[in-house]
């Protein structure tokens, strides 16, 4: 079914004429912007902004992509606040927009829309930045891991059973990946993977709607080391998990979430030794404190980061849980003096 | 750029290097390779065939390849329900896996089950370019790489030139068409068998090895397989000869640049190391050479071929070392061990050395049990093991047993050589049977012949029985309180029929108090004697048939016995009970002002039918099942525990084994039927409606209220005190879930050959069957069919602990001791026709693995146990439920806390 003689789209060359020639910077984390605004269930559903047009009796409160149908202008302008401090990829709203996740608010029937329009209000807001600047930015439609895993049982008892089968991720994602490139997302982003099968399904689904659309979209695959045993959740070296993934032939491939960047550092070494692509890292801001609250501050995310550069890891950096504008705008200020990575440049480990 | 080299993972990474000349793909886990993973996987025996693939792994299989193309299994299924398997087993799962089936929709199957990148084997252009692009095209989209067979649309390709010109045809389709990364391409330029008398074969392997050197030479980047076996047909059954051509062909074929085989490593000569005679007639056949010495090739080998046949397998001596021991000492091991698989061929050797059949029996047979026994007693085996030994005493008696009937035949008869007759048997009444099994079984090992007489059975049948068989020991087994009265009655009816000989009384409802107080008194010619469990029933028999220890042991039983009575008595004075008008002066106080409850979902009963075995066993609470072994500790734990674990975890595999035959064979049939009914608080009682207008009255559930007397702050419960009175809306549910009958049949059908171990664990498992689903449907009438908690998201594993609100009290339990309300739950629920499941006159219900009771949803509800109730609310209870007090006072036996039919006894207070 699948043929990568699909031309490419025309953004994709000039995204990767920017990659070579300077480290391009990533949003920072949407949830943390969100829940600063402090919004109750009812501003959830829409008081205040757009009455949400799906009904449904599940609280809403926490189900941050929804905000897109009911609060776009307040999302909007987190997209166009990151994009100010520096950020030339901004992701989209939509990391649980798809059937499987949406199934926790009864929202499943609103997964179209939310991604449609949560990149057209992406699309908005980096226009609207590059109106007062003049520098090209790029919305990557962000898919997320849903809450569940297809290689790993969630009953110990049961270690055969799947509470999810690799078809029901790939209509679920295929989905959501039409419904962002219908609202004209420039990438495609596969994040936070805690089992790689997951990704597999996703970037099936990729290929299937880029199929439809008649043209291949640049990938970017996103990994996530969980813990001290440097392997995912599904239990992968990164090594392992890019062989994984690499038919996907991504635009970048690379690390984010629930790391610091100095627990990343090793992880990413060991990716960007052995990938013949870009790397991208997104890192937390360290780690959650007692409340679950980051409090890093932007200049050490930041100063963490410009190792990434300074050793020759990177080509996209930015931040994932706990990185706010400024976070972001530090971050960009530290790697602004770095080259870029070029792609193979180690052997084989 | 770099050399692009294959790429695969596991959980780690792969990577096919320069410096690594030959890669090895396990064999062992396909099951058109391996006789013994075929078994396996037909069977079901799934943790043995993990075992096989980690064996592998262990051994240095650097892919392993699994194939489940056999016609008797689902193949797809199984190939599903295995590499998910796999997936859980991290060190299995570090190596990259080859999913290898002929049908593509297997392949496809497996491939949405790895997150690895794995290597499929195989696609071909053998029904043409269409089907070879599509396929092509789905593995580069799912990530895999491809072993290519040199196969088209004529056929298998032999010769060099066919070999070439496929390979070289699917290379360009496969590059310049689907884009597929040319390192991740492995050629099959098939390996045939040579040396086979046929002209035509003999340059099979040198075509391989020539068609290998010129696709590495001409096609950049790619690799070269092939199955190593099929070479050596001819020579089938002679080991070392395979093995010394199979090292030959890959020495010449690793040379041309073959770099990956499915070969057994395990079973591989050094090609240095083979005798040179041997060798250089291997390369004669391989190489198709012209002999130095002359003549044939192949004739040369198969002369020489056998010189070296024969040559056993030194592992498997090892392996297997018991087996050249004495035929007594053999038989021992197997009855330690519980191995079956040469019992037959044991016995009937000892049978043929011996004068007579019966000397088997009582010397080696014996002499094992013996040991097993010992170590028993000693707890160093543990039940499951012993009942293993139990069925391999079974099958070698089975063996002896016609030359015995044929000996008695011509002699004429003969007495009895058993240490003595025990009759068995489940009350009037109840249908629980597995603890009487299991005393059954461990008798039987001790040489002590068994009269079973099942289930349900009426006294006047064990006392005809007795007396047929002049047996020496009667047991009596009962799960349900009723059954307890039934035990009385038998005592009873023993001492009036002159009966001399012990009463053995066991099963979950029973207890020494019991027995001691209600069971012996009324048997004084002889002695009733509780038995706590199964390990326990051996000492005890022995000592009461015994002439010497006989009448201490009694007499010291009595002593205990009178006792512990006289303690009962003076504790049960010293509880004080209150008054009923004070008990339910002090009633739970729940606030019903704010209280809302969702409406169920329907109202009345409704069945429900769409079971799923392997669903209901996620919900499987197996610290229950261990207890039933007599293995004490709590699951998962029990597996490490220094003590039990290894006998735990034995059972443990040999009840999953089960487990996965009762899933994929669909074993049992499970049934159920749940209804909701608008209710009320009545004072003690529930009042349901039929309808939400609360107007026609439909039927009542009577509960009995604590009278014990309380402290300060705790109530004196009754269930109806969960359950909100007049006025506001409220309801209760009834439920009954069954496992169904079938358990009964397949564990006949496992003793009728001598299998009670089989027999046994059918009958446990159905019963956890049972309890899950009460646990699964409890779960999704809290969700969805009530819907009080629609929002649930308690995995089966936290279900365990019970963290959700609402309970389930089942009648004949603790919360409401009377049996009798199953009835009124039955008729609501039309359970027999819902479901089969039947009440027998001691309330029990039939299939014994079956669970019913009553759904109260308030989040403040839990459970309790109603303890020793007073006559003055028997005489309540009895007025509200229309029944004699003499009746109820039968049903509440176990719980009364006064002697019917003695002088009125004033309540304290």
């Amino acid at each position: 079914m699948h043929s990568f003689r699909l031309p490419k789209t025309e953004t994709y060359d000039a995204l990767t004429r920017a990659a070579q020639e300077r480290i391009l910077v990533l949003d920072g984390a949407m949830g943390t912007q969100i829940q600063s605004l402090g919004l109750d269930e009812d501003a959830y559903r829409g008081h205040g902004g757009h009455a949400c047009a799906y009904h449904t009796d599940h609280p809403q409160k926490g189900n941050n992509d929804l905000l897109i149908l009911t609060q776009p202008q307040a999302v909007e302008d987190i997209h166009f606040d990151f994009a100010m401090a520096g950020a030339d990829i901004v992701e989209t709203n939509t990391f649980s927009s798809t059937t499987i996740a949406q199934a926790d608010y009864a929202l499943e029937d609103a997964v179209h829309d939310l991604n449609a329009e949560g990149a057209r209000i992406a699309r908005r807001a980096v226009d609207r930045a590059t109106a007062k600047d003049g520098k090209p930015r790029w919305v990557a439609g962000a898919v997320g891991p849903t809450n569940r895993t297809a290689s790993i049982s969630p009953d110990v008892n049961d270690p055969g059973y799947r509470a999810v089968t690799f078809d029901d991720l790939r209509q679920a994602y295929g989905q959501q990946i039409r419904g962002l490139i219908a609202g004209g997302s420039d990438l495609i982003l596969i994040e936070t993977i805690f089992d790689t099968l997951n990704a597999k399904a996703a970037i099936f689904a990729c290929f299937e709607a880029f199929a439809e659309h008649g043209k291949r979209l640049p990938i970017m695959i996103s990994g996530t080391i969980t813990d001290a045993s440097g392997r995912t959740l599904s239990g992968q070296t990164p090594t392992a998990f890019w062989h994984s993934v690499r038919h996907a032939q991504p635009f970048t491939v690379g690390l984010n979430c629930a790391l610091g960047a100095d627990a990343m550092r090793p992880h990413l070494s060991e990716l960007a030794g052995v990938a013949e692509t870009f790397i991208c890292a997104y890192p937390n801001a360290g780690l959650p404190n007692a409340f679950g609250q980051y409090d890093e501050e932007a200049e050490d995310t930041a100063g963490k980061v410009e190792i990434f550069a300074k050793e020759g890891l990177v080509n996209v950096v930015g931040g994932c849980c706990g990185t706010t504008p400024d976070h972001i705008r530090a971050i960009a200020a530290h790697v602004a003096g770095y080259a870029p990575r070029k792609i193979g440049e180690k052997a084989d480990a | 750029m770099r050399e692009p080299l294959l790429r695969l993972s596991g959980l780690e990474p792969f990577v096919l290097t320069n410096e690594i000349p030959f890669v090895n793909v396990g064999e062992r886990t396909n099951v058109t390779g391996s006789a013994r993973f075929r078994k396996l996987i037909t069977n079901r025996d799934y943790a043995a065939a993990l075992d096989v693939a980690r064996d592998q792994v262990e051994n240095g299989a650097q892919i392993i390849d699994i194939n489940m193309d056999e016609g008797l299994i689902d193949s797809k299924q199984a190939m599903i329900e295995f590499l998910n398997l796999v997936a859980a087993e991290p060190d299995i799962a570090r190596v990259p896996i080859m999913i290898d089936s002929s049908k593509w929709e297997v392949i496809e199957a497996g491939l949405q089950c790895v997150q690895g990148k794995p290597v499929v084997n195989s696609i071909s252009l053998k029904e043409g370019e269409e089907a070879f692009l599509h396929h092509a095209g789905l593995c580069l989209a799912y990530g895999a790489a491809v072993v290519v067979m040199a196969f088209d649309e004529d056929g298998q390709a032999d010769t060099f030139e066919r070999k070439t010109e496929i390979c070289a045809r699917a290379y360009r389709i496969l590059t310049e068409e689907v884009g597929f990364p040319p390192e991740d391409i492995i050629f099959d330029p098939n390996v045939f068998a040579v040396a086979t008398g046929i002209e035509e074969h003999d340059n099979y392997g040198v075509d391989f090895i020539e068609a290998t050197r010129w696709i590495r030479e001409n096609l950049p980047h790619c690799h070269i397989s092939g199955g190593v076996s099929n070479l050596s047909f001819s020579f089938r059954g002679n080991e070392p000869v395979r093995e010394a051509m199979h090292a030959v062909f890959l020495y010449h074929a690793i040379k041309a640049g073959m770099d990956m085989g499915i070969v057994n490593a395990g079973q591989l000569a050094v090609y240095d190391q083979i005798d040179a005679d041997l060798r250089e007639a291997c390369e004669d056949v391989v190489l198709n050479r012209e002999p130095a010495k002359g003549g044939n090739a192949t004739e040369n080998l198969l002369e020489i071929a056998e010189r070296f046949r024969g040559d056993k397998r030194e592992e498997k001596k090892r392996d297997l070392a018991w087996r050249e021991w004495p035929v007594e000492k053999r038989l021992e091991h197997a009855l330690v061990n519980g191995i079956t698989e040469f019992v037959e061929e044991d016995t009937e050797a000892a049978r043929v050395s011996a004068d007579k059949p019966l000397e088997v029996i009582e010397g080696p047979l014996m002499a094992g049990m013996n040991v097993v026994g010992d170590l028993f007693g000693a707890g160093k085996m543990f039940l499951p093991q012993v009942v293993k030994s139990a069925r391999v005493m079974k099958q070698a008696v089975a063996v002896l047993l016609p030359y015995m009937e044929e000996e008695k035949r011509q002699n004429g008869g003969g007495g009895k050589d058993t240490a003595g007759t025990v009759l068995m048997a489940t009350v009037k009444g109840d249908v629980h049977d597995i603890g009487k099994n299991i005393v059954g079984v461990v008798l039987a090992c001790n040489n002590y012949e068994i009269i079973d007489l099942g289930v349900m059975v009426p006294p006047q049948k064990i006392l005809e029985e007795a007396k047929a068989h002049d047996v020496d020991v009667i047991g009596l087994s009962g799960l349900i309180t009723p059954s307890l009265d039934e035990m009385v009655h038998l005592a009873n009816e023993l001492e009036r029929e002159g009966f001399d000989i012990p009463l053995l009384i066991g099963g979950a409802t029973t207890s020494k108090v019991h027995t001691a107080v209600k069971i012996a008194p009324q048997y004084t010619r002889n002695q009733a004697i509780y038995v706590t469990d199964a390990s326990r029933a051996v000492g005890v028999v022995s000592s009461l048939l015994s002439k010497t220890a006989r009448d201490p042991y009694i007499q010291g039983i009595r002593e205990e016995y009178s006792e512990v009575a006289e303690r009962h008595e003076r504790a049960e004075r010293a509880k004080s009970r209150l008054p009923l008008a004070k008990a339910r002066a002090n009633a739970m106080q729940i606030d019903w002002s704010e209280y809302q409850v969702a409406e169920p979902t329907f109202n009345g009963s409704k069945v429900i039918d769409d079971w799923d075995l392997a669903e209901i066993a996620q919900y499987i609470d197996w610290t229950p099942f261990f207890q039933t072994w007599e293995l004490k500790g709590v699951y998962p734990r029990i597996l490490d525990d220094e003590k039990y674990g290894e006998a735990a975890r034995g059972l443990f595999n040999d009840a999953q084994a089960m487990l996965q035959r009762i899933i994929g064979e669909s074993w049992f049939g499970p049934r159920a039927v749940v209804g909701f009914w608008p209710a009320n608080r009545d004072g003690d009682d529930i009042q349901l409606f039929k309808d939400s207008d609360r107007k026609e009255r439909l039927a009542k559930f009577h509960t009995l209220r604590q009278q014990t007397s309380k402290r300060r702050d705790s109530p004196n419960l009754a269930l109806a005190d969960f359950v909100a009175p007049e006025g506001v809306a409220d309801w209760v549910g009834g439920f009954t879930v069954t496992a169904g009958p079938e358990e009964i049949a397949i564990a006949q059908e496992f003793e009728k050959n001598g299998d009670d171990y089989s027999a046994i664990m059918v009958k446990a498992l159905a019963d956890r069957f049972a309890e899950a689903m009460a646990e699964m449907l409890h779960q999704r009438v809290r969700r969805d069919y009530w819907g009080y908690a629609n929002g649930e998201a308690y995995t089966p594993e936290e279900l365990i602990g019970e963290p959700y609100d609402g309970i389930r009290p089942a009648p004949g339990y603790p919360a409401q001791p009377d049996h009798t309300e199953k009835r009124t739950l039955f008729d609501l629920l039309q359970t027999e026709e819902a479901t089969g499941v039947e009440l027998t006159e001691s309330m029990a219900m039939w299939p014994g693995s079956s669970v019913s009771g009553i759904y109260i949803g308030h989040p403040d509800a839990y459970y309790f146990g109603v303890a020793k109730v007073e006559r003055d609310q028997v005489e309540d209870y009895a007025a509200r439920k229309g029944m004699d007090i003499e009746e109820v006072e039968r049903w509440l036996a176990p719980i009364l806390n006064y002697r019917p039919g003695e002088v009125r006894t004033i309540a304290a207070e």
